[in-house]
């Protein structure tokens, strides 16, 4: 059984989701996001031990390409569509580079 | 090392993150170009825009293997790609391409000259990844974002906590900044930010039979061999102190991020931002996984070259090189391996290796190139030191050689000896004139070297100077110090 999801981790994954809920909304949604869990839970009764772990949904390997340059959009081509710009930038409130 | 009271072990680990020598992004074909106008090299794939589609580039695969295995490293048959997600705004898709969990290299070891020792450093992991874009800040009242560097391949080595001193972490980082460079892996500038490092630093404390382990601290971004040394000393100064004031010690989740203020050379704590670490990684669904070809690396395993600082080693021993000149020599790779072929092709190897410092050095450097770029083969380099060692022609004279190999590579030495009437008399007679006729025209510097014991030496060097000017570089020294001491020995004072 997975650990039952309270509207405080609802909160907490809406924040890091940049999402805005409303309180009604994360305690409606605390017992649909449990019982979405319990149903992928029932993975979990199979037994996988002798099966290999899937990479990927489909069984593709090594796409790769060669290290050639292609054509570039261009910074006018990039920035059309930005909502803001500043001297070639995408224009975005202060923040206080702290490295991420 | 005690410090206020204290026993004070350090305990280091380092994330260094190298930026791969390619030509194009990790999963796009923009091309790596440092200070393009901004955002002029971005598409749809580093401008995280929806429905692009990233593919990897198979030479940065290929750099980080080759730098696992050179680090003596695990590769992973099967390597995956990660999202690693988090918002900032030079982060355009609000998550990092990484690799988590099977990273493409793994459990290898770095071996350090440090301290009169070999450190072995080992390695817990080696990941690809991709770099984030750049915040601008010298704007009014806003940020500008530039996406150009947004996907540049970065290789991102993890250490185990094995070095215990900032001259330990120091003397890492310097190494390691060799070793990428040697394998051409990256260019590693670091004034371009190529390379940057973030050691992890704790104490472990002892007092009257009691220990502590400080809090973990991170130090982000250092991007200077004098910053890190500096950062990771100010550290274990500033974690004792902190320590004797607050008496925290390390818990799961108090590892704290601190940057380092060059001005003023301390480290500052970084505003932490609210569930920073909850990186909430899972498998990136646009990138199958990636198998590399157990041939090649096999074969890469096999051809590793020998490394520099090793290779350092063997060149003071074979070649007898000065400490201080042999790393520079090693560094330029093709240099030194043209020097090893010199020697594998009969070359006197201490002549070599003086002749490698001296002329050959200064010819590279007028020509603005490597001694490996001169266009010399190593059979003529050789050849060149092996008519010094036979006393066919003289040190001064093997330089003027030289730079006539360096316009017309294909005439062999021998040849251009000749040539230039430099070869060597052995011829004692002749010799013995030219000796005569510098005696007889120093009467001063004779008399020194007869009759004065404190300027012998000094005036004996000036008359085989004047010799060998006289011969025009032809005699041979050897002999030359042998007539000057029969002729001054049959020259009896008046
Ligand atoms: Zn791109």
């Amino acid at each position: 059984m997975p650990a039952e999801i309270t509207p405080d981790t609802v909160r907490h994954i809406a924040r890091l989701a940049r999402l805005q809920l409303s309180d009604a909304e994360a305690v409606a949604f605390a017992p649909q996001l449990s019982r979405i869990l319990e149903y992928v839970d029932q993975l979990g009764a199979l037994d996988t031990s002798a099966v290999a772990p899937l990479n990927h949904p489909i069984e593709l390997f090594d796409v790769t390409r060669a290290d050639e340059p292609a054509p570039t959009l261009g910074a006018d081509a990039a920035l059309r569509n930005a909502p803001a710009t500043i001297e070639g930038h995408f224009r975005v409130p202060k923040v206080l580079d702290s490295g991420a | 090392m005690r410090i206020g009271g204290f026993v004070v072990q350090p305990i280091i680990g380092m994330e260094i993150h190298v930026q791969l020598a390619t030509r194009t992004k990790m999963f796009c074909g923009c091309p790596l170009e440092f200070g393009a106008p901004p955002n002029s090299l971005t598409c749809p794939v580093c401008l995280g825009l929806p429905g692009a589609l990233p593919v990897i580039n198979a030479e940065a695969v290929d750099l980080a293997i080759r730098t696992g295995i050179a680090l003596n490293g695990k590769i992973s048959s099967t390597t995956r790609w990660d999202r690693k997600s988090y918002y900032y705004p030079d982060l355009p898709k609000n998550y990092q391409i990484s690799q988590f969990d099977h990273p493409i290299c793994y459990g290898g070891f770095f071996e350090v000259p440090c301290e009169g020792r070999i450190l072995k450093v080992r390695i817990r992991r080696a990941h690809l990844e991709e770099d984030a874009g750049k915040n601008a800040h010298d704007f009014e009242g806003c940020t500008g974002v530039d996406l150009n560097r947004a996907g540049t391949p970065l290789l991102e080595i993890v250490t185990e906590p094995d070095l215990e001193s900032a001259e330990q972490a120091r003397e890492f980082a310097v190494q390691l900044h060799r070793l990428v460079r040697y394998l051409g892996v990256s260019n590693a500038d670091m004034q371009k930010g190529q390379m940057r490092f973030e050691p992890n630093i704790n104490l472990l404390l002892m007092r009257e039979g009691e220990s502590w382990r400080t809090p973990i601290v991170e130090v982000k971004n250092l991007n200077s061999f004098r910053s890190l040394y500096g950062a990771v000393n100010y550290e274990i100064h500033r974690q004792v102190e902190a320590f004797a004031q607050d008496g925290l010690t390390a818990q799961v989740g108090n590892k704290s991020n601190r940057g380092w203020d060059d001005g003023r050379e301390v480290t500052v704590a970084q505003r932490e931002k609210e569930e920073a670490h909850d990186y909430r990684y899972f498998p990136d669904p646009d990138l199958p996984a990636v198998r590399p070809d157990p041939a090649r690396v096999a074969w890469l395993r096999e051809h590793t070259p020998e490394l520099p600082a090793p290779r350092t080693e063997r060149f003071i021993s074979e070649y007898k090189l000065p400490e201080k000149d042999a790393p520079a020599l090693v560094d330029h790779h093709d240099s030194a391996d043209l020097l090893d072929h010199a020697a594998e092709a009969g070359g006197d190897k201490v002549i070599l290796g003086k002749h490698f410092l001296s002329f050959w050095s200064k010819l590279a450097n007028e020509r603005g190139c490597e001694i490996a770029q001169l266009g010399v083969t190593a059979a003529s380099l050789a050849e060149l030191a092996n008519l010094v060692r036979d006393s066919v022609v003289n040190a001064t004279a093997a330089a003027q050689i030289a730079g006539a190999l360096a316009d017309r590579p294909e005439i062999p030495p021998a040849t251009l000896a000749r040539e230039l009437g430099l070869v060597q008399s052995n011829d004692r007679g002749e010799i013995e004139g030219w000796v005569a006729t510098a005696l007889a025209e120093n009467d001063k510097a004779v008399r020194d070297a007869r009759d004065n014991p404190k300027k012998r030496g000094a005036a004996r060097g000036f008359l085989t100077g004047q010799v060998m000017k006289i011969s025009g570089g032809k005699a041979d020294p050897k002999v030359v110090g042998e007539l000057i001491d029969e002729l001054l020995a049959n020259d009896e004072p008046p």
